[in-house]
């Protein structure tokens, strides 16, 4: 197990290292960079020389492989540089919105686990009964109602009925853990939803599966109680696909979540990850890449030693 | 129709009045005002920028020499200056400063540090943005002859001198930080404003705190505020209904301000004015086939403003047909007169005939190109698919391109356009403010058509030296229709300003100007 682990930490340097060859890359493909968007975009008129100043001693001017070099050497002794338009330290830009977003990330997880599986295995239990039925119109809900959608739902229904909203500016949960929770528990049920509907949906169709398995049925032939069965033998089992989803999803929300939090007014990653491209800020675009796809690896090797806990057949050797 | 607006124009005159009674109240000190601010500044710099962004952002830091009276608007009144004259001959001004001003960091602000401003506004340094550079460029020596006495020379006498010299856009800065680093005023914050710059965080918000040393004894009477930038409309409304900000300065659209006035009822202010701000198409004269007079015109005229202005006005904050001039300011082009302009015919059937007809004369029958537009909802979304509509009646394809702000004014300011919806922010009526975007681009490079055109400029010195108001009326209007015949640029619509606060925020005052009065200093909460 151990080598393993190791073995899949090695191979995620090639595959970091992809990524980040392919960042770089297609930013430079694209016309443009960021000392033209900085310089002329508060409406100034700027000479031609300024600009190639400002590209020189921002190092646009040095040849590409030296720039992927530099670069590659402050991912390697992370320090992924300074952004080319607040000329704040990549870390610190993201880092100030990493928190809120991985935040909201945490909560939708936690909201979407706690419903859906109790849904999802009521609904495998009591196949083609009303819960069953009553379980699908939810969940196909959730597929159905994009996040953002349900966010402004959200938000409207608590302007007309309460005539309240939630805080519209951060405040980190170790300051104040009531003003946080109150103003980010809203877009955690928005994405949550949608989340808790894929994940409600997996789980009961891998259930359904399960509880058609021989050793379920020899489980209830030797006497185990019905409720051992489930939650030891069949959950235990059907939980294996749902956990590979609940991984992709959790990426996803780290920087996926654009729209959702304009309409919560929220200062996260997505939003952070569009205005730098539309700034052409290079540096940070490879620095949340980068830091994304290290989300990316680094959870699916969480969920793939996870599937060994889970399933004991599973030995990683 | 009549009763519905008889309703409403009730309702305003009673909200204005209930606004004015409230005005009269003793203001409280106390409290921070949290307020929406629906675009982020791409950096602190009042010298070179030309969006609200900025000022709604820095406009608290910082003080002014002149600045408008808005109460009086447009009388001008002292800020950093006490008082001020105006020799006979029109071409020296003196001012004299308040005593004991400081920055925030300390210093007592000078006549150095105004003549260290200008100096940056008038003649930036190498690397510097200065948008104000052709509206000083007629001073000709600044002198000061003691720390408390400033003294402007110009070259010729300039009509407009006083209304530049109060203009929002010109934060006094230290001198000191100039002769550190002539841009710092871009990431850095020092003057000598109501409020301290408190924090600045990214994607967020602004906040600042009372400035107890503020030289204007008693102000502010906040004791911090905090702009939280609400990029979406519909976030904005939401925030302002549920109570989240007290007030968005800038202005909201007709069918915004129902919303929230039906929503709330009488727990919102709601103030309107005409608004110093228009849309304007520009045609990059540099680019084939913009480059025949003929395209450009066709183009114009299949824009039908006069129905077009009754459908926008509906929906969002355009509202007004006009000339270079806000319509109905003194100096304006009478609508009569309007309609003979190219581009502004009441007829617009015949209108888009003779467009057709001067696209197939230059053989530009299948026309297609790319209209460059802004990526903020209000109005330039409505108003760049309204074009996009116009032209197609004539067959000609266009694609909308919409940007955020900053890659937007970058994308405009390199020439790197076919055609463009731009914008006229002016804080004021004067003639010369709102000229000054259509001399050659020789001399102002913040003419977006790139067009030279020294006929334009001539009727442009001529109208700026002129004392007798008449004579400079005729100059304007002959200004005017060298442009519009030419067709380089013109102005699509002039907006209509609706501002909403909560009840409790008070002392703050409406203007057609969204540029003026944020300095916050004498607004205070009644609560």
């Amino acid at each position: 197990m151990l080598r393993y682990t190791i073995h899949r930490i090695l191979l995620t340097i090639p595959t970091l290292l992809g990524v980040a060859m392919l960042v770089f890359l297609m930013l430079r493909v694209v016309p443009g960079d960021v000392v033209e968007v900085k310089l002329r975009g508060d409406g100034g008129n700027v000479s031609q020389q300024a600009i190639d100043a400002e590209r020189a001693r921002l190092g646009l001017d040095r040849p590409m492989i030296e720039q992927f070099g530099s670069w590659m050497w402050g991912v390697a002794t992370l320090d992924l540089g300074k952004s080319m338009w607040t000329e704040r330290p990549v870390m610190e830009e993201i880092s100030l919105r990493l928190e809120l977003s991985l935040e909201v990330a945490i909560l939708a997880t936690v909201i979407a686990v706690l419903i859906a599986i109790p849904l999802g295995t009521l609904a495998a239990l009591f196949r083609d009964t009303w819960i069953d039925y009553f379980v699908r119109i939810v969940t196909i809900g959730g597929l159905s109602i994009p996040s953002f959608w349900f966010g402004m739902l959200i938000m409207l229904s608590l302007l007309g009925f309460f005539n309240w909203l939630p805080p519209i500016t951060f405040t980190p949960i170790y300051v104040d853990p009531v003003a946080n929770l109150t103003q980010l528990i809203w877009p955690a049920m928005a994405v949550g939803y949608r989340y808790c509907a894929v994940v409600a949906r997996m789980i009961r169709s891998s259930l359904l599966e399960v509880l058609n398995e021989d050793y379920i049925r020899t489980a209830r032939a030797k006497g185990v109680y019905e409720r051992l069965v489930i939650s030891r033998h069949a959950l235990r089992n059907a939980l294996l696909p749902a956990i590979t989803v609940i991984g992709l999803e959790f990426t996803f929300l780290i920087g996926g979540l654009v729209v959702t939090e304009q309409v919560f007014n929220l200062n996260g990653i997505g939003q952070l990850f569009v205005q730098s491209v539309s700034r052409n800020d290079f540096t940070l675009i490879q620095g949340m890449v980068m830091l994304i796809a290290a989300f990316y690896v680094f959870v699916n090797l969480a969920v793939d030693l996870l599937y060994a806990v889970f399933d004991p057949r599973i030995r990683y050797a | 129709m009549v009763r519905k607006l008889g309703i409403m124009l009730g309702a305003v005159a009673a909200l204005a009045f209930a606004a004015g009674t409230a005005q009269a109240q003793k203001p409280k000190p106390g409290g921070t005002l949290v307020f929406a601010i629906s675009a982020e500044t791409p950096n602190y710099d009042c010298h070179g920028s030309d969006t609200y962004a900025t000022l709604h952002f820095s406009s608290p830091f910082y003080s002014t020499l002149l600045r408008y009276n808005l109460a009086k608007f447009p009388e001008i009144e002292g800020d950093l200056a006490k008082s001020w004259t105006v020799s006979p001959d029109k071409l020296t001004y003196t001012f004299t400063l308040h005593d004991g001003v400081k920055f925030h960091d300390g210093t007592p602000l000078t006549s150095a540090d105004i003549k260290a401003t200008y100096d940056r506004l008038r003649n930036p340094a190498e690397g510097v943005v200065s948008n104000r550079k052709a509206t000083f460029a007629d001073i000709d020596t600044i002198e000061t002859p003691n720390p408390t006495t400033v003294v402007f020379k110009l070259k010729a006498v300039n009509s407009s001198m006083l209304d530049h010299f109060a203009s929002p856009w010109n934060c006094v800065y230290s001198a000191k930080d100039l002769a550190a680093d002539q841009n710092a005023p871009r990431t850095k914050i020092n003057g000598t404003g109501p409020f301290v710059f408190v924090e600045h965080i990214k994607g967020s918000h602004v906040a600042g705190k009372k400035n107890e040393n503020y030289f204007k004894k008693g102000l502010p009477y906040l004791d911090g505020f905090k702009g939280v930038f609400t990029l979406q409309a519909a976030a904005m409304l939401n925030a302002l209904q549920g109570g989240q900000v007290l007030a968005e300065f800038r202005g909201v659209s007709p069918a915004e301000r129902d919303r929230i006035v039906q929503a709330m009822g009488d727990r919102i202010r709601v103030e309107e004015s005409s608004w110093t701000l228009n849309l304007l198409v520009a045609f990059n004269v540099e680019k084939p086939p913009f480059n025949d007079v003929r395209v450009r015109r066709a183009l114009l005229m299949a824009i039908d403003r006069w129905g077009g202005s009754q459908g926008l006005s509906r929906i969002s904050t355009l509202r007004s047909v006009g000339g270079v001039i806000r319509p109905g300011a003194p100096l304006a082009t009478p609508e009569a007169e309007l309609v003979k302009l190219p581009g502004f015919s009441k007829d617009i059937k015949k209108a888009r005939e003779e467009a057709k007809k001067l696209l197939k004369e230059a053989g530009q029958e299948n026309l297609k190109f790319t209209l460059w537009n802004r990526n903020l909802a209000m109005p330039y979304t409505p108003a760049g698919i309204f074009l996009v509509d116009q032209w197609r009646q004539i067959g000609v394809e266009v694609e909308h391109k919409q940007s955020d702000t900053a890659p937007y004014l970058a994308g405009l300011r390199s020439g790197n356009y076919d055609v463009a919806i731009d914008f006229s922010n002016l804080f004021n009526d004067d003639a010369t403010l709102a000229l000054t975007k259509y001399l050659s681009h020789s001399k102002n490079p913040l003419n977006l058509a790139r067009a030279n055109d020294e006929e334009i400029d001539a009727l442009y010195e001529k109208q700026l030296r002129e004392g007798d108001i008449e004579k400079r009326k005729g100059y304007i209007r002959a200004l005017e229709k060298r442009l519009f015949e030419q067709a380089y640029q013109q102005p699509l619509f002039w907006w209509h300003r609706i501002v909403l606060t909560h009840k409790p925020v008070m002392g703050w005052k409406m203007s057609p100007s969204h540029n003026l009065g944020q300095d916050l200093a004498e607004v205070w909460l009644n609560q």
